[in-house]
């Protein structure tokens, strides 16, 4: 390689690796802002801001699910395994949404501690397998079969 | 063997010699890309089974996940050639990087507009502006500031080294594409398919997805042969040998 070739060369690598360098930089400052949501975690330990619009996400705690007949309204508590977070919600859900599934809610925090949610999105996670795999891992599961999971 | 690589590649790097070769392996890559689209449109619609949760409307990964895979393949293709091209002023890497970077902006459409169509029945949204989506928004960006730069600048030597640093600066976004749901919690799901593990799909699914992915290499292979023809014809047209193919061998 010639000496002005290896320069440029040199000029190339300093480029890519000091754009990297600042970017990761004001990424790891800018962490916080580029969380799409807080964790019930997050919220019991007073992290969000009170009285702003903010998201909260976690998996909806089995047997949580509440509705009141007769009406649209639901309420159901989201968990991320370490603190729980009751989130009630106007309006329709969406297709995933389950117990067990992850979801993102969008709302207000209230002072009783309740998350009020103008909006549900549900996150769906990165397994795909045939309705019968599922069944199957089901069955197994409910019979206490020590079969190892399908990740 | 290595020495032979390198004559090969010296040789490719002559725009006459990319030329002609490229002429006899289009078809190829061509036929190749349609037999393989097809066979992953008949496994991935009719033979895949549905999903578990998602029902039929999981299909539409069959198309976006081969094409944000793309969307980050020709970015890197389109930086690495800019490099060589700054660096060896070579004019054939010019001349790649510059034909890459409208379908590497097509893939990056296409990816975005198909998971939107996604996201609205399974998510319950069209668009959130989580660290995923924005970066492959801010890729869409970039391709586009590459292709602004290329269409812009009049001399070709300097559209081509002002958008490989362009290029070169975007490099950064890639990784961050990819690790973004790792790194920060996001409405996105994580990858079902990394190199160091079991893949989280089953394998009847699986196998129309990479017959796609392979699919779409193939067609880039083909199309971005077919714009690099004419952008070397166009700029090699006062050397002689471009004059005798227009005017036919006199």
């Amino acid at each position: 390689m010639t000496p002005k070739r290896k320069k440029r060369l040199a000029l190339v690598g300093v480029l890519v690796l000091g754009v990297s360098a600042s970017v990761a930089l004001a990424l790891m400052a800018f962490n916080e802002n580029l969380q799409l949501f807080y964790s019930p975690k997050q919220i019991t330990a007073g992290e969000a801001p009170a009285g702003k619009v903010i998201r909260v996400g976690g998996l909806v705690l089995n047997g949580s699910v509440q509705r009141k007949p007769g009406d649209i309204k639901v309420s159901f508590d989201v968990t991320d395994t370490a603190d729980n977070l009751t989130i009630e919600y106007t309006g329709i859900l969406p297709d995933l949404f389950r117990e067990g599934q992850g979801i993102v809610a969008i709302g207000k925090l209230q002072d009783d501690g309740i998350f009020q949610a103008s909006e549900v999105l549900a996150k769906h996670d990165e397994n795909y397998m045939p309705p019968e795999v599922s069944d199957a891992l089901q069955t197994a599961h409910e019979e206490g079969v020590n079969q190892p999971k399908q990740n | 063997m290595w020495n032979a690589l390198w004559k090969f590649l010296h040789k490719l790097a002559s725009p006459k010699y990319f030329y002609n070769i490229s002429a006899k392996l289009i078809p190829w890559f061509s036929w190749t890309a349609l037999f393989l689209i097809l066979a992953a449109v008949y496994f991935g619609l009719v033979k895949a089974p549905p999903d578990y949760q998602q029902g039929e409307s999981y299909r539409i990964i069959y198309v976006h996940v081969p094409a944000a895979w793309m969307s980050m393949f020709i970015y890197m293709v389109m930086a690495i050639t800019g490099a060589i091209g700054l660096i060896w002023k070579m004019k054939l890497a010019d001349v790649m990087a510059a034909s890459s970077a409208p379908i590497g902006a097509s893939f990056t459409f296409l990816a975005l507009v198909t998971g939107s169509l996604w996201g609205k029945p399974m998510w319950g949204t069209w668009w959130v502006w989580d660290a995923r989506l924005t970066a492959e928004l801010i890729l869409l960006f970039l391709y586009f500031g590459v292709m602004a730069l290329n269409a812009a600048i009049e001399d070709k030597r300097n559209a081509a080294r002002a958008s490989a640093v362009l290029a070169l600066v975007g490099v950064v976004n890639i990784p961050i594409i990819h690790y973004s749901v790792e790194w920060w919690n996001t409405l996105h799901q994580g990858a079902t398919i990394t190199k160091f593990d079991r893949p989280s799909m089953d394998m009847s699914m699986l196998l129309p997805l990479l017959l796609m992915a392979f699919a779409f290499k193939f067609y880039y292979a083909s199309v971005v042969m077919k714009r690099a023809r004419v952008e070397v014809l166009e700029r090699e047209k006062n050397s002689t040998w471009v004059q005798e193919e227009i005017m036919g061998k006199a």
